[in-house]
């Protein structure tokens, strides 16, 4: 089927696309075409360029030389409006929506066909309805955006666009703030969507989503199309490499854990969100020096408080946390660094980092009070950026620039520069939320590599992931949470299946 | 009675011309702005008045802040514009700068006293003006009830006020006076709304009569009186004619004759300095009543003025003035 | 969205962009003066020889830019930190009362410049304490400093107020301020500056005040950008979060950059009490508290620009009492037009000229 679809004639072609801005070229020569009705896969690490094509694609970006041609017919593409014309539709990694309007007025917004809404709004419910039937995208057309799962507010986002009239649906990175479950929904509704005529291109990171539902994929690396493959004739191992320019390994390769005494104890801990709800209930574990233990679980059943709690960001309702035997006072997360507890945290843009300051400035954050960088009220510059000069070429952090503004790194260097700083003062304890959440497989295998290393260290490590796979082939015992319990404990080499019936409340 | 004291400058002013020497007056404002319909507006007219006569022209401006202030009279002193009036006490402190730095030139400061050679001090005795207007407030209230509504809270505005409740107790010991400012900030003298809200208050509570001292805020207080159909009190200027029927007399300082004699006085070469204190007996400060307001003064209205008049110049009635001692006996 | 995120060099961006702001500022002001019916190029003449054609002049504009140098940091300083300090005005009128209760204890017995050290920590204290319950509240119970700035302003005056009618009134005096300092308590003018550059000062009050607003611009670089209380102002300022994670005390920090930030307007007042009418008087500050906000705001938060944005505002301020003293059709409501149309075109629409400049610039490499 593959084969056939991608010999149609071609929905979309783009010619000779060239975009640079100053002096990162990010893409580069670029040719591509994607046949009628089949799903197109674009790979390729962050920074390599795909998001660019993607938003010279619906107007916000103006290629600096190159050529796109819709059904054949060259297109001049000045803005969104133009692109909504040309038939192309774009699902955004961040949903473009108005929050509390309902599903049937964001579907509408901007296109409400005239000054008096009440003949729009009868026409758009209609034709809600008949898209809703013909790909099985089930929405309540009046419940109020906020108040939807993120999956279904994802619908929505595919509903606008084939509202407008789209033929060509883009849709960037569509499962990084979805559950499993919710994904292989996604999955099904693409694939109808594709028998029905639509042309799909689908932007992603992960190998397995490429594997599971594209009919071809192409490789981007450094502003470049390197390979164009018909999906059936390749294998996970060879896009990878396509993808890193090298051979990289897709398993972490670990010996055996030592455990050493507690470092990390956890009693009766529950803790409370902001609304009260209780997110974190009666949880109790230890976590050893010389130990990962993974946290595995569907996001939002608790794990990210309960990092939150330890870290000493969330004051937890009751409970205890110790520190080698010593229980901790007060949530301070200023004392837990001095009790040598790292946190890497699940939000880097949040949490983490500061985006707007320069590499240099977030390399000390957390930190800025250790002696090294500058005596009594003053910060040492220059040994603060030495220091992250230090860090940037132990870690590869690129481009290796501490003047750069943070927000100017990729997901994956960003990441990196976080793991420095809280490895790189030799903690005791590290705590580690979602590790590479929108990171790159070569910074991937990296950090994860670190972590490893930390571990045969001695240090006692706590890891947090949605990302099974991650937790399985890391941690040394596995415990999942779900609505806010930890529901049972596993080995390192429990299978799949299992994990996911335990995730899902079902099985412990 | 305001018309014949025109005609009889005029005529003053028209056998003077003709010996007058050509002069270049300058007039420098309040913080108020010119068209206050009140202090600033009345200093205009004067100066208005002295042109109309007598065709000299003259350069006025209107400082935003003290430091402007000092720079503008300065300025018209240094491009040889003489005699330079400026109204306001705000300007207290740069006229005592700037008439020591040009002793040639003379200066005329309204509302407050410059001690120099070269400096006409011109004041008013508000406390007695405000006397006779708290005296008709007394005596056309029906409820007992009068109102104050002053603008910054500052001596000046408190010896108006001082003298008003003097005026109306005069009439009958037990009268209520509700006392109220529009702020403590300049921008009290510029908020006709708020004006307008603190009257309507008083008159809740009774008030029929209330006595604006507070620039163009006054306004407020004046308009709101006029719609609730009771009585208000004008200052500064004859507000008389703002609403006819509504407006029960103004509390006239003539600010105007204080510009108006300054720049005679300059161009006959009579020009003098020292403090020029004008109250009832100098007619500097005048209950006004005109066409406007003819019917609400009755002839007993009018005869009691008459006699706290001829009292206050005697000396049998003594208005105490605030500022003296920065207290008020009532 | 797409030209946002372009990096423009430096000099497009804090040069090219601003000047171009204010030249179109510049020219909406012309049509204006134009449209009623007076030359502007006689208008900006005036402006600009009023601003800067003579040593007064000049004098003047320094003044007026020294107090708004006080005004921009105190309001750069809480912004940094995430605040907008709003109560710079009432800070600075409080700050007055600092500074005064300095010049009448201490100016009958010593000379100014040893008055002056004490009268700079007054007026900072006063100032700063004006800014502590507005900061406690939303340290402590997230009270919006917004609403809580602009009421102590008012409360200020009104305090103020009270004091000088009915406590530093000197008897039998019309106006409400305290008696005039000794030459002790007052900060002596700068003409040796002035005739460094061939100047006379004249009777512009421009004083040593000036030479204290510099040295704070330092100060607040130094703070800002290399100690590590800037460091977690910063970092509290961008992203709230990530200071929480981090572990910054919020309490701490917010309240720190706010007696910072109402120091620095108190400071002010040194300017306008003792440098120039050498006595304390109702409504001193007039508008330089809100003045700072746009000064901060042109000046994107940096010593170097609040200077420049101070002075810029200088310049208006005195040419432009010049130009409607020059040109009596020019009312200062057409002043204030003016002013606002700089505020507009150099603060608000900062990136209205941006995409332009962004395909200009990037045409201009490509080729």
């Amino acid at each position: 089927m593959s084969l056939q679809s991608s010999a149609n004639e071609p929905a979309i072609e783009l010619v000779g696309i060239d975009k640079k801005f100053g002096a990162v070229h990010a893409n580069k020569n670029i040719n591509l075409s994607v046949g009628k009705g089949s799903i197109h896969g674009i790979i390729g690490e962050n920074g390599a360029g795909k998001s660019t094509l993607m938003s010279i694609l619906y107007g916000f970006y103006h290629a600096d030389e190159g050529e796109i041609r819709i059904q054949g017919k060259p297109v001049t593409i000045r803005d969104s409006q133009a692109a909504i014309a040309a038939g192309i539709g774009m699902v955004h990694q961040h949903f473009m929506l108005v929050e509390n309007f309902t599903v049937l007025e964001n579907v509408m917004l901007g296109a409400e066909g005239g000054q008096l809404l009440a003949k729009g709004v009868a026409g758009a419910r209609k034709e809600l309805k008949r898209l809703e039937k013909d790909y099985g995208l089930e929405v309540d057309p009046d419940a109020v955006i906020e108040e939807l799962p993120v999956g279904n507010q994802q619908r929505v986002e595919i509903l606008k666009a084939l509202y407008r009239g789209a033929e060509i649906l883009i849709l960037d990175e569509p499962t990084g703030v979805l559950t499993p479950a919710e994904a292989d929904h996604l999955f099904r509704i693409l694939q109808v969507l594709r028998d029905q005529g639509k042309t799909i291109i689908l932007i992603t990171h992960k190998l397995r989503e490429i594997m599971a539902i594209t009919d071809t994929v192409s490789v981007m690396r450094r502003g470049e199309m390197v390979a164009t493959r018909k999906t059936a004739e390749t294998t996970v191992a060879e896009l990878a490499e396509l993808m890193v320019g090298r051979r990289v390994l897709l398993r972490v390769e670990k010996g055996d854990a030592n455990p050493g005494p507690v470092l990390l104890s956890v009693k009766n801990l529950t803790v409370k969100d902001g609304r009260g709800v209780t997110m974190v209930d009666d949880v109790s574990f230890d976590v050893r020096a010389g130990e990962i233990v993974g946290i595995a679980g569907v996001a939002g059943n608790g794990q990210s408080e309960l990092l939150e709690a330890l870290a000493g960001i969330r004051k937890p309702v009751s409970g205890e946390i110790l520190i080698d035997g010593k229980p901790v006072e007060s949530a301070d997360p200023a004392l837990l660094r001095q009790l040598a507890l790292a946190h890497i945290p699940e939000d880097r843009h949040h949490m983490g980092l500061v985006l707007k300051f320069e590499e240099y400035e977030n390399s000390i954050l957390g930190y800025h009070h250790d002696p090294r960088y500058g005596r009594g009220a003053m910060l040492d510059l220059d040994a603060v950026r030495k220091s992250a000069e230090e860090q940037i070429e132990k870690y590869d952090i690129r481009p290796p620039n501490p003047r750069l503004k943070t927000a100017n790194f990729s997901g994956g260097n960003q990441q990196k520069i976080v793991v420095a700083r809280e490895i790189e003062r030799d903690p005791k304890m590290l705590l580690i939320g979602q590790p590479t959440r929108g990171v790159d497989i070569g910074a991937i295998e990296f950090i994860h590599r670190r972590i490893i290393e930390m571990r045969d260290a001695g240090k006692a490590v706590l890891l947090v992931s949605v990302e099974l796979d991650e937790i399985r082939s890391l941690s040394d015992r596995i415990l999942v949470m779900f609505a806010g319990k930890v529901v049972g404990e596993k080995s390192a080499d429990a299978d799949e299946q299992t994990l996911g019936l335990m995730m899902a409340g079902i099985a412990a | 009675m305001k018309k014949t004291l025109l005609s009889l400058l005029a005529v003053a002013a028209m056998s003077t011309t003709a010996l007058a020497a050509e002069i270049k007056p300058a007039l420098v404002y309040g913080t108020g702005g010119k068209f206050d319909k009140s202090f600033n507006e009345a200093a205009a007219a004067g100066a208005e008045m002295y042109k109309k006569e007598t065709g000299t022209d003259y350069r006025d401006f209107e400082p935003t802040s003290d430091t402007q202030g000092e720079q503008a009279i300065r300025n018209f002193a240094s491009r040889g514009y003489n005699p330079v009036v400026a109204v306001s006490f705000a300007w207290t402190s740069a006229m005592e700068k700037v008439a020591a730095e040009f002793p040639d030139t003379k200066f005329v400061i309204v509302d407050s006293v410059v001690d120099l050679p070269n400096v006409r001090s011109v004041v008013y005795n508000e406390a007695e003006g405000s006397y006779l207007v708290g005296l008709l407030a007394g005596m056309a209230s029906k409820t007992g009830k009068v109102g104050f509504v002053g603008g910054m809270d500052i001596p000046l505005i408190r010896k108006f006020g001082c003298g008003y409740v003097q005026g109306a107790k005069s009439v009958k010991a037990d009268m209520q006076v509700f006392q109220n400012m529009v702020g403590t900030t300049g921008a009290a003298w510029n908020d006709p709304v708020r004006a307008g809200e603190l009257t309507k208050n008083q008159i809740d509570q009774g008030a029929d009569v209330i006595y604006a001292a507070a620039g163009a805020s006054g306004l407020g207080v004046l308009q709101t009186a006029a719609d609730n159909k009771k009585l208000s009190i004008g200052v500064d200027s004859n507000q008389n004619h703002v609403h006819p029927g509504s407006v029960l007399t103004s509390m006239v300082k003539r600010v105007d004759l204080a510009v108006y004699n300054a720049y005679k006085d300059a161009a006959a070469d009579k020009f003098t300095a020292g403090v020029q204190s004008n109250g009832i007996k100098d007619e500097g400060v005048v209950a006004a009543i005109d066409d406007n307001n003819k019917a609400l003064i009755t002839p007993e209205m009018q005869a009691a003025v008459d006699k706290a008049k001829a009292d206050i110049i005697a000396g049998t009635v003594k208005v105490h003035d605030y500022m003296t001692d920065n207290s008020c006996p009532m | 969205m797409s030209t946002a995120s372009v990096p423009l060099p430096a000099w497009i961006n804090y040069g090219v962009i601003p000047l171009l702001n204010l030249i179109l500022a510049f020219f909406f002001s012309g049509l204006v003066v134009w449209a009623i019916g007076e030359n502007p190029f006689e208008a900006l003449n005036f402006l600009i020889q009023g601003a800067l054609g003579r040593g007064d002049a000049i004098g003047f504009t320094l003044f007026y830019a020294t107090s708004f140098i006080f005004t921009g940091l105190s309001v750069a300083v809480a912004f940094h930190a995430g605040l907008f300090n709003i109560g710079s005005e009432g800070q600075a009128y409080v700050g007055g009362l600092g500074a005064a209760l300095v010049a009448l204890s201490l100016d009958h017995y010593v000379p100014w410049y040893v008055t002056m050290p004490f009268a700079i920590a007054g007026a900072a204290l006063f100032g700063a304490a004006w800014a502590f319950i507005p900061a406690w509240l939303q340290a402590k119970r997230g009270s919006h400093i917004v609403i809580t700035t602009i009421m102590f302003n008012f409360i200020g005056a009104a305090l103020m107020v009270y004091l000088l009618v009915n406590v530093f009134i000197v008897p039998g005096k019309m106006a409400p301020e305290t008696r005039t300092f000794l030459p002790g308590g007052q900060l002596p003018k700068l003409d040796w500056l002035m005739a460094l550059f061939g100047l006379k000062l004249g009777p512009a009050p421009f004083n040593v005040s000036f030479i204290i607003a510099l040295v704070m611009c330092y100060l607040v670089w130094l703070l800002i950008w290399r100690t590590k209380l800037g460091y977690e102002m910063r970092t509290l300022g961008i992203s709230p979060t990530a200071a929480v994670y981090a572990g910054i005390p919020y309490v701490r920090t917010v309240i720190i950059a706010m007696l910072i930030s109402g120091g620095l307007a108190g400071m002010m007042s040194l300017n306008a009490v003792m440098g120039a009418s050498a006595r304390l008087q109702v409504e001193f500050v007039a508008g330089a508290g809100f003045v700072g906000i746009a000064v901060s705001l042109m000046g994107r938060s940096h010593p170097v620009g609040i200077i420049l944005a101070a002075i810029l505002f200088g310049i208006l301020y005195q040419g432009g009492a010049d130009l409607s003293f020059e040109m009596p059709n020019i009312t200062r409501d057409m002043i204030v037009v003016i002013q606002g149309l700089v505020i507009f075109f150099a603060g608000a629409l900062e990136y209205m000229l941006r995409p332009a400049m962004v395909r200009l610039y990037q045409t201009a490499r490509g080729k």
